[in-house]
């Protein structure tokens, strides 16, 4: 079986063709950080006319496609694709597999997606533009009243929709048929338990984004009335169906980024993670939470008092499970021999900013007082606290962690250190001043605004093209590192790091764990 | 799962959740939109009205108790009719037989057609707001010019929860020429 | 802007940081406590939930601080090896639910005091146009007052060629009154898409659901003046559709409802009368700038609208004129506006745009045409 595995194919067609998990996790990488370029670079249009009031760049039209666009393009071209792209390359390495259980399909699921967000972006120059009905699409405007580019962005949809399921069949199927003999479930590293967790919510949930876009589909082109009043539909059906999706979709983003901050706080603590097994029954019953919780994201919409009621409590349970999570990683910490280089730095950044995320989170759970947060800026900084902080942040330093094991090549400490900081301080800059503005009544989704809002939006709008122009920095230093960083060569990089991947060759070779390992009696 | 749907184990988990796949899907349809419209028509949770005559039999009048009932008309978009009630609201006797009319008038050349859609707030009066009829139960056409007076008649059951004491009952008329067909609206 | 003045900016900007907190009107950090007392509910609420999420955060950021300074690998520790506790896990699981629970009992009374419609002594429609707000005034004989509320800031302030006023994006041509110390409840509705309407310091906020009625209420025990916007994504002019509420005196409520019933029957007299074309032109200037200028231009040059300066419509038939304005053209942005405007208003504004930006028909359109056109 040895015999015929020679290197990878050579030229363009090693990677239109390629099955290898390897080579389809750094293709997913590369996509979605051209993504995170491109979404950065709608917000920094949405931040440079929101520099001071009046219109100066954009009409408002135009500026309602950017931040449409904005949410579309970080949401699922940046942050899924993503983590999706770590799953392919540590999955079968963390769990001794040779690769994915279905090689093909995972070439499929990447490759639909450039064409899908091709499609997307070429919106912006058909007949009326863009979308511009928001991330969230409601109903009628993204019906009766959108441009005609709606059904393109609808078919963008389906097609990253598809990618998306078709690899989570691909991680769950992996995970459950090619652990290598002795690693039992709870012997699994957590990274592998949150996908496991998160790639079952795929599939519940994507199939239930795609039936939400048919039924606009077949209300915009086939005379049905799903959210039309006029035919007896219900503009308030198209929010139940979309966030019985949205909802579970935000904990898709999350669980993966709580998984790899699960694996880089106890390597650079040097101490194993605390409560392994509450920390998996933590994220299962945060993703059973996830799919009764829908209509928070509704409390103004006129929902009888008992549903407003219901859906609070359970979405304030929630914080139960979070909260564990957050203190095991802490108790991970307490009593360690702690080291902070740049991975460390990002996942206590995570640590730090993602619970002060939850705690707005907590707030806008709490019904009556959503009805002064709803649609304004609060619920925007409260979002990209736990989305940018939380997920971009962890996955920031998922890539310092494992790049060195992907290439063999240690990237440049100070400037990742420097990255870090910049970032860090952009980001806060950036996003606390939008709780104040919230706060003191700027509604979400403006292109302009009242004086009283005037600076906060400054400041905040500087912060953005800090924390902007700080992630060129990171590019430069990933590109750098590959093509020129100092070499590294011991299986275990880090010092503290545990799990299969840190048992073979760095770089980690084309073919790993072709002969399954033999398992240890803990798990990492 | 007991089933073994392929050799290769990773072949039947795969299998196993495109299943579950277009099962979610077609939960949207056959689970989530049955759902809500059964539960916002039995508990009458969005104000949403029934489509249909009220047709049980009538309870004796509660002379003790008045409840105010308004009307409210709202044009959809462009829909150009003038459309009012012709009473902005009328006391009422749980158990009683009401009636009223709407005044439509169609100010146009072409012939159209219309659909007015009730609501009703507070929401979870609409289980007891009987319609024994309604110009809401079928589309109106009206010709060019024309104009008619559209009849309503109602029952507020005497179960209506006693804190309820103004009921608002709210048409907005939507213009549904396009989809129903010249044939129609010309008739 | 040159380096120099975002330089400026950024310094003015971080010295805004390091001014006294909350009283400001400007710069507000927080929600407003408001005026009613549902609102100050809701602002101790918030308050409440916002004072344990400090404490809980300063007490779990205090411990990874200390393990941070004190567990570094460079003090020479040696790391512990521990890694469950089943009873810390159950305490730290237990505590935080007792404090949602000490939470979701204030949470529960303060929404139903929010769901409490009952007993509303004036009730008044708000519906929700694209990109403005229709208030009526449901009265008993069917009187009803109603009347629209748009945007009063000029796009010349918006296009930065004039200065901006204190209210600016705030002020509207028709606020809402209502009398203080009075229960009012709103019945919330809107014409094509989702809006949602929304007064800060009254602590109102319901969506507004085309062919759907929400209703809400209030009870301001303090005259004043109230502005809030929409705040629900329905359009390019999202941003612009402010709502400003006045509440009043009952007694000064009664003569301003008495008042507008008065001009509603003045100005269907006045459409009875042959108006002079220089009081046309001026109506028409003023309904012109409210209703037209934000897509048709200041100079009727066209924008997101088509040119009126020298167009076919402007100068040809009267009545072709009359079709667009009063019944819009339908598959464009362009609405009909004869639900909107008066006859005076619609007469007005179309004599305006035939005399106006260079088109000088000299055609004159009296609110009877109007009336008689939209007859047949």
């Amino acid at each position: 079986m040895g015999d015929h595995h020679h290197g990878p194919a050579k030229g363009l067609s090693r990677w239109f063709f390629t099955t290898n998990h390897k080579d389809i996790g750094t293709m997913y990488l590369w996509f979605s950080f051209a993504m995170f370029l491109l979404g950065g670079f709608f917000a920094m249009v949405i931040r440079a006319e929101l520099f001071q009031p009046g219109m100066q760049l954009v009409e408002p039209g135009f500026f309602n496609q950017m931040t449409t666009l904005h949410g579309l393009v970080m949401v699922f071209g940046a942050i899924m694709p993503s983590f999706v792209g770590l799953a392919n390359w540590l999955i079968p390495m963390m769990i001794g597999a040779p690769d994915m259980a279905l090689p093909r399909m995972n070439n499929w699921s990447f490759w639909i997606l450039p064409p899908g967000f091709l499609m997307l972006a070429s919106t912006l120059f058909m007949e009326g533009g863009a979308p511009a009905f928001g991330w969230t699409f409601y109903a009628p405007l993204s019906t009766t009243y959108a441009a005609p580019s709606v059904t393109f962005f609808i078919f963008a949809i389906h097609i990253l929709g598809m990618s998306s399921i078709m690899g989570s069949i691909n991680i769950i199927a992996t995970v459950m048929n090619m652990r290598a003999p002795g690693m039992t479930y709870m012997k699994m590293p957590l990274f592998v338990w949150t996908w496991l967790i998160t790639a079952f919510l795929l599939v519940a949930v994507m199939p239930v984004l795609a039936g939400c876009v048919t039924m606009m589909l077949m209300d915009i082109h086939f005379g049905t009335s799903f959210f039309s009043a006029a035919g007896g539909g219900d503009p308030v059906l198209f929010q139940h169906v979309f966030w019985f999706f949205g909802h579970p979709e935000v904990y898709i983003i999350i669980l993966p980024a709580f998984g790899v901050i699960s694996q880089i706080i106890p390597a650079f603590s040097r101490k194993p993670l605390f409560g392994y097994a509450s920390m998996v029954y933590a994220t299962a019953s945060i993703a059973f939470l996830s799919f009764i919780v829908w209509a928070h994201h509704m409390y103004t919409v006129g929902m009888p008092v008992a549903g407003e009621l219901f859906f609070m409590y359970a979405t304030m349970l929630i914080a139960v499970p979070t909260g564990v999570k957050v203190f095991n990683w802490v108790a991970t910490m307490w009593r360690g021999a702690i080291t902070l280089e740049t991975p460390m730095l990002f996942s206590l950044g995570f640590l730090v900013l993602f619970t002060l995320g939850g705690f707005t989170g907590l707030m806008l759970s709490i019904a009556p007082a959503d009805f002064q947060y709803h649609d304004t800026y609060f619920v925007v900084a409260h979002f990209h606290y736990v989305m940018v902080a939380g997920a971009v942040f962890s996955m920031t330093a998922a890539v310092y962690y494992w790049l060195p094991k992907w290439c063999g090549r240690m990237y440049n400490e100070n400037m990742g250190k420097l990255h870090f900081w910049v970032s860090f301080v952009g980001f806060n800059i950036t996003f606390f001043p939008q709780h104040f503005v919230g706060l003191s009544g700027m509604p979400r989704r403006i292109p302009d605004y009242a004086l009283q809002f005037a600076d906060f939006n400054m400041m905040s709008s500087i912060g953005a093209f800090i924390y902007g122009a700080s992630q060129l920095l990171f590019l430069y230093n990933v590109i750098a590192t590959i093509v020129a960083g100092q070499r590294v060569s011991d299986e275990k990089v880090w010092d503290g790091a545990e799990g299969l991947e840190w048992t073979i060759p760095t770089p980690a070779p084309y073919h790993t764990f072709e002969v399954p390992p033999k398992i240890e009696a803990s798990h990492a | 799962m007991p089933m073994r749907l392929s050799a290769n184990p990773s072949i039947d988990t795969a299998i196993k959740l495109v299943a579950v796949t277009v099962v979610m899907f077609a939960f949207v349809f056959v689970v989530m939109v049955p759902l809500y419209n059964v539960l916002c028509d039995a508990l009458g949770i969005n104000g949403k009205t029934s489509g249909q005559a009220y047709t049980s039999a009538v309870s004796s009048i509660d002379d003790s108790r008045e409840v105010l009932v308004q009307f409210v008309a709202t044009n959809n978009e462009r829909m150009p009719w003038e459309f009012r009630p012709s009473v902005t609201m009328m006391r009422v006797h749980p158990g009683a037989a009401n009636d009223t009319v709407f005044l439509a008038a169609n100010p146009t050349d072409a012939a159209m057609v219309g659909q007015a859609i009730p609501s009703i707030s507070p929401a979870r009066a609409a289980a007891y707001f009987h319609k024994t009829e309604c110009f809401c139960f079928n589309q109106q056409p009206l010709a060019g010019k024309d104009q008619a007076e559209l009849p309503l008649q109602f029952i507020v059951d005497r179960d209506l929860p006693a804190d309820i004491k103004r009921i608002t009952l709210s048409y907005t008329i939507f213009d549904v020429t396009d989809s129903v067909g010249p044939q129609v609206a010309a008739r | 802007m040159s380096i120099r003045q975002l330089a400026q900016s950024i310094v003015a900007a971080t010295a805004m940081l390091a001014m006294p907190l909350a009283m400001a009107e400007t710069n507000r950090i927080n929600m407003a406590k408001g005026v009613t007392e549902v609102g100050a509910q809701i602002y101790d609420l918030h308050m409440l939930i916002f004072w344990i999420c400090v404490v809980i955060g300063v007490a779990v950021f205090a411990v990874m601080l200390y393990s941070i300074f004190y567990h570094r690998k460079s003090r020479g520790v040696t790391p512990a090896t521990f890694h469950e506790s089943t009873k810390v896990e159950v305490l730290w699981t237990i505590i935080p639910f007792f404090i949602l629970i000490g939470m979701a009992v204030p949470a529960t009374s303060t929404l139903l005091e929010v769901y409490n419609n009952d007993d509303a002594e004036l009730d008044i429609l708000v519906t929700g146009y694209q990109w403005k707000w229709k208030y009526e005034y449901l009265d008993e004989n069917g009187e009803n007052v109603s009347f629209f509320s748009n945007l009063a800031t000029s796009q010349e302030a918006i296009y930065n060629t004039e200065p901006k006023d204190a209210n600016y994006l705030l002020e509207v041509d028709e606020p809402l009154v209502i009398p203080t110390n009075t229960k009012v409840r709103f019945l919330v509705t809107a014409n094509d898409v989702i809006h949602s309407w929304w007064v800060p310091e009254i602590a109102v906020k319901r969506d507004a659901i085309p062919g759907f009625i929400n209703e809400t209420w209030t009870n301001v025990p303090q005259e004043g003046i109230y502005r809030g916007q929409c705040t629900e994504l329905c359009g390019a002019y999202h941003g612009f559709m402010p709502v400003v509420v006045h509440a009043v005196s009952p007694d000064e409520f009664s003569a301003w409802l008495g008042a507008k019933r008065s001009a509603g029957a003045a100005e269907a007299a006045l459409a009875e009368q042959e108006m002079s074309l220089s009081d046309l032109l001026a109506r028409g200037e003023q309904v012109y700038g409210g209703q037209c200028l934000a897509c048709h231009g200041a100079n009727g040059e066209g924008g997101v609208g088509k040119a009126i300066a020298g167009s076919a419509v402007a100068l040809g038939d009267i009545s072709k004129h009359l079709e667009v304005g009063v019944k819009g053209v339908s598959g464009t942005a362009m609405q009909a506006f004869g639900g909107q405007l008066s006859d005076v208003d619609m007469a007005a504004v179309i004599t305006y745009q035939r005399n106006a930006f260079g088109n000088n028909t000299g055609d004159v359109v009296q609110p009877a045409d109007v009336a008689n056109f939209k007859k047949g």
